[in-house]
């Protein structure tokens, strides 16, 4: 499946991440919960509870593999022009945007 | 089936109970069911039962599958609610039992749903594949499917989901297809459903709602600024566009979490209404749907909901702004009161005369009741997960 967006926005993100980028596991126990929250409640709304998607598309962890964790993290904070999905970089840093990332290819329940 | 040795003692201890006089389980009480409701416990996938009296929670029903973002129907007589399930799970649950009559997986991924005015059909919206299906409300066997179909820009034949499905008058239901920007009136009354399709309403409907005469269809429009009007009372007249420009050259902030416009907010020949991708509740003259007012409100609103006696709107907030409920004075029009009924405020819901409003606390895993006119908090019932809250008075109301 093309993913020109995607691919555009990975492109960015290799710019745009800082080199010296906070190194992973720095983030509490408390906010990884509620990053967790996040993610199953809110993202869920659109992306549904159970990642099966909803007015917005499902998030398998085969969709989610094909991009890069970094290039997913950067999705993430900027949105998909032209979709309803929205830069989340207001209420999120860029290594919480990591954590999502790689709890969306690592841990995540959708198993295709 | 229980084995059968187990079955005679089992007898025994009922009939001991009787002869007790000892009613203990609310199913043995013979009881009306018009101050009932339901609370839809997302996480767990159950449902509470609600006695909105007596602030109790009467029953728990489980195995009803993914419950976010489900929606709740009552069929006429009040006694039961057909539970839609995200995963396209239709349930018939019995408020007086507490248990599930009948169960379908109908879709892949569904949205909502309605029941026709005169109570025989329940129909589904379904995300995936995108349509409308139909189901005898007594049984739910399956009664008619229409798929949601539209020409693509290459002209490949597309289904788009289907989102704000509502009943009408004249056994008629209306949706709109979300990818497609179409609003499709299903007829009821031949022998097969007959569909009136009106295209190019808008970009991304993303919900709708019917007034409570059943007149007015309005679809709340994600793609650009502005609501698609349908007059069901002159279907030949076509869609019309409403509040276009309402945020003209102004940007808008990310939409974290999608509008509800179920509960149609009218007060004094008013529609109150969410704007999106803006911190406003919008106020349009029902008369020529001109905008009246911009009333600034805590964060994006989520639902707009007028108490049933239209002296207020209550409105809630898309996250990160969703832990306040926020209550506006209809004739001065302005805030009057901030409230912190928990983290996550996700649904409201008000008591058939409005005295009282439920709302749910979804991260504080409670349902917290206020009172309309003090806005003191009088109760709090425990629920896990909390989301949609819908009380039987509405199985008497057009469009919900």
């Amino acid at each position: 499946m093309p993913l020109p967006a995607p691919c555009r926005l990975l492109l960015l993100s290799l710019c745009w991440l800082p080199l010296a980028a906070l190194a992973d596991g720095s983030l509490s126990t408390e906010r990884e919960e509620e990053l967790e929250t996040l993610l199953y409640q809110d993202c869920g709304s659109c992306h549904g509870m159970t990642l099966r998607g909803g007015l917005g598309p499902a998030l398998p962890r085969s969709r989610m593999n094909a991009y890069s964790r970094d290039g997913l993290a950067a999705l993430i904070l900027q949105g998909v022009e032209g979709t309803a999905m929205p830069g989340w970089q207001g209420l999120l840093t860029e290594e919480e945007a990591r954590w999502l990332a790689d709890h969306l290819q690592n841990d995540n329940p959708l198993d295709e | 089936m229980l084995p059968l040795a187990l079955r005679k003692p089992l007898v025994a201890v009922s009939l001991l109970a009787l002869l007790a006089g000892c009613q203990a389980t609310p199913n043995t009480e013979l009881r009306g069911t018009g101050d009932l409701g339901v609370v839809v416990e997302r996480a767990t996938g159950s449902l509470a039962v609600v006695d909105t009296s007596h602030h109790r929670i009467l029953a728990r029903v489980e195995g009803l599958g993914d419950l976010s973002h489900a929606s709740v129907k009552f069929s006429r007589d009040t006694r039961y609610a057909f539970v839609f399930g995200r995963d396209g799970g239709l349930s018939r649950v019995d408020l007086l039992t507490g248990e599930i009559t009948h169960r379908v997986m109908q879709s892949g991924n569904s949205i909502g749903g309605a029941i026709s005015q005169d109570g025989s059909l329940v129909a589904v919206a379904n995300y995936e594949p995108g349509g409308v299906k139909l189901f005898d409300s007594e049984t739910l066997e399956e009664v008619a499917e229409i798929p949601a179909t539209y020409r693509d820009d290459d002209g490949h034949e597309q289904r788009s989901k289907v989102v704000g499905l509502v009943d009408a008058p004249g056994n008629r239901f209306v949706y709109s297809l979300f990818e497609a920007g179409e609003i499709h009136v299903i007829d009821m009354n031949g022998e097969a459903p007959e569909v009136t399709r009106f295209t190019e309403i808008g970009e991304e409907p993303y919900d709708a709602l019917i007034g409570p005469s059943g007149r007015y269809y309005i679809a709340g429009l994600f793609g650009e600024d502005g609501l698609a009007l349908l007059d069901l009372w002159h279907l030949e007249e076509g869609v019309q566009r409403i509040l276009p420009d309402y945020g003209r050259g102004e940007e808008r902030l990310p939409v974290y979490k999608m509008p509800h416009l179920e509960g149609w907010a009218m007060a004094g020949g008013e529609a109150w209404l969410p704007a999106v991708g803006r911190h406003e509740v919008l106020i349009a003259d029902s008369g020529d749907w001109s905008l009246v007012e911009r009333i600034p409100v805590h964060g994006q609103p989520i639902f707009v909901m007028t108490r049933p006696d239209e002296r207020q709107v209550w409105v809630n907030f898309a996250h990160p702004d969703n832990n306040v409920v926020q209550v506006i004075d209809t004739e001065r029009r302005e805030v009057i009161a901030t409230l912190s009924p928990g983290e996550a405020v996700l649904h409201m819901e008000f008591t058939p005369r409005g005295e009282q409003v439920w709302i749910s606390a979804r991260d504080s895993d409670r349902v917290v009741v206020y009172d309309t006119r003090t806005l003191d908090e009088v109760a709090r019932l425990p629920s896990e997960s909390p989301s949609g809250i819908f009380f039987t008075d509405r199985a008497h109301r057009i469009g919900l």
